[in-house]
């Protein structure tokens, strides 16, 4: 009893259910992912899954144009969101906090819903839906993901600095390429994991905005495992590890930066 | 260039006059991403002012719709609301308050937990933490469904509501965090000291403390829980379970989206905007009585 009391009161083991939680519930599923990629339905070891993803030229080059969509989305959203976590972040706006929730405000209509009324809105407007709509619709999702996090940044950003540059004799773009860009990295990684991500993942958004005309990787591991049967399992087991790689390396560059300014978002 | 007290002034009014312009500019662009923003939700909010079954079709002004959504039945038509809108609503709200509760409860602990470990083992656990973060939704949800395959566990709520408390608790724990490391580190200690019990400590002398982190944590949770689809999709099982995104995601792949959706939505986003209304008015007010003090 006395050994439960001094185990309770040394406050580290608190955490031990919560260990034990994420190996059960987060660590052995991705081991999961990685055994049934290299077994087959009878559970013996093969790389068959691999070969039958690199054999299907279809396969590949879904996931070749996934990864492409996914960087034009990220491109767009750090363009269109810069410069509006800049002027956002710049004090000459008197109200940046009603500005920077009224970005975020409709994150709360759930986006399934928001991207079917994007639909519509390109049938009034008799737009054609197709990659035009698919890469609007992902900018639409994901753009309040690029501007929160660097505007935070921004917003945390010593102001003196700017000042300091200014007495020195740097000029508004000098300032600009050599004091605010580089202080505001840390912002504009996360701003891109966190676009880039959910749209390289994305099933949903593709197939409600281009009617299932475009198929992304997404959708691939989704039909993997949901019409497939059990016999695709593997197969779908195999892509979601070549997923689990792309977010891997996404997320090694861009530290772990995103974790903060996500939950920042509230 | 020869400058003239003249001149000067000149350049003076015409810099102040590009000031002003580059202000109205940097203006409008942001309102012209907010339209953006926002036109799909307009749209959502006046087509759910008129009854036709296909969104985007205007039949003239009606509250028809409100009315289907708070009886449950059509009046004009003679149908009922589709019941499963209801239980998806239901279930959407029951799986986001208990998943959220029980995170900010595992979370909290962890928080607590990890903030009293050595550097090695702290940052290992936080590694931990921070995979269902980075982790895609469709990952996240398809681990989990091997998972409950492998361990033959039948897919249905408690697998939902499992499923959500991964994804939502890493957020709390970042949550609380900061609390604690803001806090007197000692006053656990002391309370012991005092001969209170650990249980004692932690509800009258920690709590009150990480209260706002542990209700930050608590309210995101409800949010991510609500907006997931991905998760859900893949761990709810084929027995009828729905929340409303995989409602909707049906729905549209039905090719049909149950019209009162619309106001139920607009009325979802009217409550957000007019509690985002008051919170900030609240914020601004006491922000005024801070300074009135001074």
């Amino acid at each position: 009893m006395n050994k439960l009391a001094t185990l309770i009161n040394s406050r580290r083991t608190w955490a031990w259910p919560y260990v034990l939680f994420l190996v059960l519930f987060v660590v052995l599923p991705l081991v999961l992912i990685v055994v049934y990629a290299f077994t087959d339905p009878q559970g013996h070891f093969t790389l068959k899954n691999f070969i039958q993803f690199f054999n299907t030229t279809e396969a590949v080059n879904t996931f070749i144009y996934s990864l492409a969509i996914a960087l034009l989305t990220t491109i767009i959203c750090l363009l269109l969101g810069y410069p509006a976590a800049y002027i956002m972040a710049a004090a000459e706006l008197k109200t940046p906090a009603v500005m920077a929730m009224l970005f975020i405000l409709p994150m709360w209509i759930n986006f399934l819903l928001r991207t079917i009324a994007t639909v519509e809105l390109f049938n009034m407007f008799g737009i054609p839906l197709g990659e035009g709509a698919l890469l609007y619709g992902m900018c639409y999702d994901f753009l309040p993901f690029m501007i929160y996090p660097i505007y935070n940044t921004l917003q945390k950003m010593d102001k003196s600095l700017i000042e300091a540059a200014h007495d020195l004799g740097a000029n508004g773009r000098e300032v600009f390429t050599k004091v605010i860009l580089p202080l505001s990295m840390p912002g504009i990684y996360s701003g891109i994991i966190m676009v880039f991500m959910p749209t390289v993942s994305t099933f949903a958004i593709a197939e409600l905005l281009t009617r299932n005309k475009i198929t992304l990787f997404g959708s691939l591991i989704q039909r993997a495992f949901g019409e497939g049967g059990l016999q695709m399992w593997n197969y779908g087991a195999a892509l979601s590890l070549i997923m689990l790689i792309i977010i891997g390396l996404t997320s090694f560059f861009g530290n772990n930066e995103e974790a903060d300014s996500r939950g920042g978002i509230l | 260039m020869k400058q003239t007290p003249t001149s000067a002034q000149l350049e003076a009014r015409r810099r102040e006059r590009s000031l002003t312009v580059k202000r109205v500019l940097a203006q409008s662009y942001l309102w012209f991403l907010l339209l953006l923003l926002y036109a799909p939700i307009v749209l959502i909010i006046v087509f759910s002012f008129t009854k036709s079954k296909v969104f985007g079709n205007w039949t003239g002004f009606t509250v028809q719709l409100y009315e289907n959504l708070f009886t449950g039945y059509d009046r004009v038509a003679q149908v009922h609301v589709d019941p499963n809108l209801y239980h998806s609503l239901f279930y959407t709200l029951l799986i986001a308050v208990v998943a959220a509760t029980f995170a900010t409860l595992l979370g909290t602990l962890a928080a607590i937990g990890i903030y009293n470990m050595r550097q090695k083992q702290r940052k290992a656990i936080q590694f931990l933490n921070s995979i269902p973060m980075i982790n895609p939704d469709i990952l996240t949800g398809i681990s989990l469904f091997l998972l409950f395959v492998f361990l033959g566990i039948s897919r249905g709520l408690t697998t939902v509501i499992i499923a959500h408390v991964v994804f939502c608790t890493p957020y709390v724990v970042l949550s609380v965090m900061p609390r604690l490391t803001k806090m007197n580190p000692n006053i656990y200690e002391a309370a012991l000291d005092l001969g209170a019990t650990p249980f004692q400590a932690l509800r009258k002398v920690m709590m009150p403390e990480l209260w706002p982190g542990m209700l930050s944590g608590f309210i995101l949770s409800i949010t991510l829980s609500i907006d997931d689809f991905g998760v859900t999709f893949f761990t709810k099982g084929s027995g009828g379970l729905d929340t409303l995104s995989t409602f909707i995601y049906a729905d549209a792949r039905k090719g049909g989206l149950t019209p009162e959706l619309r106001p139920l939505f607009s009325l979802i986003f009217l409550t957000m905007l007019v509690l985002l209304i008051i919170i900030n008015w609240r914020a601004a007010r006491q922000a005024k009585q801070g300074a009135a003090k001074k």
